[in-house]
């Protein structure tokens, strides 16, 4: 909850700025259900922030494309009324929704990459928003724009006016789209979920530059979001959607302490959250001193531009790594986007070539091996990628995805598929998932995929990159349990990569913070969490969503 | 919480979107239709005609369509145009064939190759598919046509080696958007051999845009065909091709025009359908193409 509801004693029952009612949107035939929404009803307050918040296939992107008028032909409304200003949005004409869209209702994307133009400047696509609805003149929203990155808060307007998109950061474009959707002072701001593609620390500044900007100009803010988190931190008034339905409506507080409907006190309780700052740290069982894997002094630097012609530019992504991982371990990497543990943890599996160090994998230094040398080995290294949907090959059945490396690496074709049914059992499919292809499968069953395919080998090392990020929070605590049961029974280690503090401070020993390439602190999670040394830890923690939230309940 | 899995089809290729999407796509279909009556005919056709497409018949030469037993009329020596036009289109159609058959395999492995590997084999690959771009295939033909005892064999390698080009180049492409996806470093993560991932794993992921192509070289495979034998350096009389049949009917034009009519409307029928197909399978496997 936000620390002051700044309007609420002034104007208690003012009139909805937007009323939606009965709004029941069909999808086409031969999708998993009838409808993407279903007799949705809602009223967005004036000058308040709205969060829509459920999972992936909850209907909340939909109801907001709707109100926007930006549904894809195929779907279709087929019945209710959006109110705004008098007019019912779904019986104007092309044209006046035209009109309002950008200037009356605004909206922001999740991927601010893919939603500004890369060929044009910053300052024409802001001008552009404007000449759009023929506000001003070509000085006038000249200087509009430049009003706007300042206000948007991004560093030395005047030049950034010149800039492309792709030389800012994820940030830096989000406060560009924000800074658009706010040219013509619109009543109305939607946000599509438009930090959950951002590190923690510029989420964060992003979700404050919305409050600010809120509260300033008395806007109205619809946010769509999956994370409690950013709930906590921005909403009014909340709405939770599961399935294409509303299932609750309430005050933001409310929803915190007196969550009526099952669904999002399961939501609630599925947030992960950081231990508390006396809990005892998950201590790895047996064998204390079983070294797996130690990593000295590893490097690995890109290097982009061939230096021939124009400049070469040297990036270290891992410098001067060392730890190690011991039987039995969770160890956590954790950092924002670029800070090298995707690499790191590559560089470990080697898919990708580091540039010197040693990792001696059970006494042996498996850095300089060539692929011939180390592919009788990769079988005790085994990773779990990110994206269920890209690790899987959509052209094979779970059964090859998960057989054809045992075969390639001698083992026999009955045997395998005995084992994959083993695997699948303990990985929580049904033998009928063999047969089948990735794409009748939901993300965490592809997930659960991704792991028995790690498992087959009985590996003694799993990199797990960002394993539950692309999952849905009720989905992400299923996998973390099963990995957790996994590694008791297997004793398998593990290098969890997450940029999610709270997830790690839960499931890892011991915990390894990184920025731009270099480990700057490691310990226990408890300490590094409650009692962080590095100023790094300390942004890190500070800007992990919904911490600022008092009362919690149990 | 327990997951459901989604209630979509199985993956099998009768009940396909993609299949469905083709069904819907009306060319398509009447070039399937076209064509599949076009072979047919042209295969057991042959065996139903009153004149095998040798045989001389003096008293009739140059008649016009429909003279008695002879539907299409006869060529300057007398010969049945019906069967020797059927039996023609099996020459024509199985050079088409073979030849597309050909060139996707060079095409489909030089593509592969290049686009998973990248770097200098991919330059060195791609500068020799830019290499044979580069000649004008059809004089590429005839010079080779020229050395080499045109027999419908050496055709269909001539044809098949000016004209994989165009597949090497497509499936380059889907290679090297594909080889950065996840599930190409799991194959690595699990040791499978580089042989192994491009043509187990990457190859099937590719049949969409291999089979459209595929679709339309037959097409052009059957054109080149024509040209060369038009040329008369291609497929040589008595053996009848479409191609050769024209260059036949071109000193004819005026007091014969059917000699020239019969073989081309033919070719433009067979082109076409294969054009159309090829429209339709691009279509059906691009998801994108959704109707609205």
């Amino acid at each position: 909850m936000r620390p002051e509801p700044d309007t609420a004693g002034e104007c208690p029952r003012s009139e909805p700025v937007l009323t939606v009612r009965n709004l029941t949107v069909e999808l086409p035939t031969g999708m998993e259900r009838r409808y993407a929404v279903k007799d949705v009803s809602f009223d967005l307050p004036r000058g308040r922030v709205l969060c829509v918040i459920g999972e992936s296939g909850s209907g909340k992107s939909v109801t907001a494309n709707t109100i926007m008028g930006l549904l894809p032909n195929v779907i279709r409304v087929t019945s209710g009324e959006i109110r705004f200003q008098g007019d019912d949005l779904l019986k104007l004409d092309k044209d006046s929704l035209r009109g309002l869209r950008g200037r009356a209702i605004s909206m922001i994307f999740q991927d601010p990459l893919s939603a500004l133009n890369p060929l044009m400047t910053v300052g024409d696509q802001i001008a552009e928003a404007m000449a759009a609805h023929g506000a001003g003149t070509r000085q006038s929203r000249t200087e509009r724009a430049l009003e706007l990155l300042e206000e948007v808060g991004l560093p030395d307007p005047a030049l950034m006016l010149h800039q492309y998109p792709f030389r800012l950061s994820g940030g830096q474009r989000q406060r560009v789209m924000i800074a658009m959707a706010l040219a013509l002072e619109p009543d109305i701001l939607i946000a599509d979920e438009p930090t959950t593609a951002l590190d923690v620390t510029t989420q964060a500044q992003i979700l404050e530059l919305i409050l600010d900007i809120q509260k300033r100009k008395g806007m109205s803010v619809m946010f769509i979001t999956h994370d409690f988190g950013v709930v906590a931190e921005i909403a009014d008034q909340v709405i939770v959607m599961e399935k294409g339905v509303i299932v609750e409506q309430a005050p933001a507080n409310e929803i915190f302490t007196a969550p009526k409907h099952e669904y999002t006190k399961r939501l609630i309780a599925a947030v992960p959250e950081l231990i508390e700052a006396g809990q005892p740290d998950r201590s790895i069982s047996a064998g204390q001193d079983d070294t797996v894997i130690s990593v000295e002094n590893l490097n690995k630097t890109y290097t982009s531009g061939s230096g021939w012609l124009g400049r070469k530019r040297v990036v270290s992504a891992v410098a001067d790594a060392s730890f190690t991982l011991k039987r039995g371990q969770t160890l956590g990497l954790v950092g924002e986007s670029g800070s090298g543990k995707t690499s790191l943890g590559r560089l470990l599996i080697k898919l990708l070539e580091s540039d010197s160090g040693r990792i001696v994998y059970r006494g042996t230094d498996i850095a300089p091996m060539s692929e011939r040398e180390f592919r009788p080995l990769r079988p005790k290294i085994q990773m779990i990628f990110q994206d269920p949907f890209a690790s899987l090959n959509p052209r094979s059945t779970i059964g090859h995805i998960i057989t054809v490396g045992p075969i390639a690496q001698g083992m026999k074709r009955s045997e395998a598929r005995t084992k994959a049914f083993r695997i699948l059992q303990q990985v929580g499919l049904d033998a009928g998932a063999y047969g089948r292809y990735p794409h009748e499968f939901s993300g965490g069953q592809r997930q659960r995929v991704g792991i028995a395919r790690a498992l087959m080998f009985d590996p003694e090392v799993l990199v797990a990159d960002e394993a539950v990020s692309a999952l849905d929070v009720s989905i992400q605590a299923q996998i973390l349990q099963l990995l957790d049961e996994i590694q008791r029974e297997t004793q398998v280690s593990m290098v969890f990569i997450t940029h999610d503090l709270r997830i790690a401070s839960q499931i890892c020993d011991h915990v390894l913070v990184m920025q731009s390439g270099k480990i700057v602190e490691a310990g226990p999670p408890s300490r590094i969490f409650h009692h962080p040394r590095h100023d790094y830890t300390r942004q890190l923690v500070a800007a992990i969503p919904g911490t600022g939230r008092a009362a919690r309940p149990a | 919480m327990t997951e459901t899995t989604l209630d979509t089809p199985s993956h099998r290729w009768w009940n396909s979107r993609a299949l469905s999407r083709f069904m819907r796509h009306r060319l398509a279909i009447i070039g399937t239709a076209m064509l599949l009556l076009l072979t047919l005919a042209c295969f057991a056709g042959p065996h139903l005609l009153a004149y095998d497409e040798l045989f001389i018949d003096l008293r009739a030469r140059f008649s016009p369509p429909l003279t008695g037993d002879h539907y299409l009329g006869t060529d300057p020596m007398g010969r049945d145009i019906t069967a020797r036009l059927l039996v023609a289109g099996q020459t024509s159609l199985l050079v088409g064939f073979f030849a597309m058959i050909l060139s996707t395999l060079i095409g489909t492995v030089i593509g592969v190759v290049a686009g998973y590997y990248g770097g200098r084999v991919n330059a060195a690959l791609m500068r020799f598919v830019d290499a044979f771009l580069a000649f004008p295939s059809i004089f590429l033909l005839l010079a080779l046509a020229a050395f080499i005892n045109p027999s419908p064999v050496m055709i269909t390698v001539i044809i098949a080696v000016t004209s994989w080009m165009e597949i090497a180049r497509i499936v380059e492409a889907e290679v090297k958007s594909l080889r950065e996806r996840d599930f190409v470093m799991a194959g690595r993560m699990l040791g499978l051999s580089n042989t192994h991932i491009m043509f187990r794993e990457l190859l099937p992921n590719m049949v969409g845009p291999i089979i459209v192509a595929a679709t339309l070289t037959v097409a052009r495979a059957i054109l080149l065909e024509a040209y060369i034998s038009f040329l008369g350096y291609g497929i040589q009389p008595p053996l009848p091709s479409w191609g050769n049949m024209l260059n036949g009917a071109q000193q004819y034009l005026d007091s014969a025009p059917w000699l020239a009519i019969v073989p081309g409307i033919t070719i433009t029928i067979a082109v076409t359908s294969f054009n159309f197909i090829g429209d339709g399978l691009r279509d059906a496997f691009d998801v994108r193409s959704e109707p609205t």
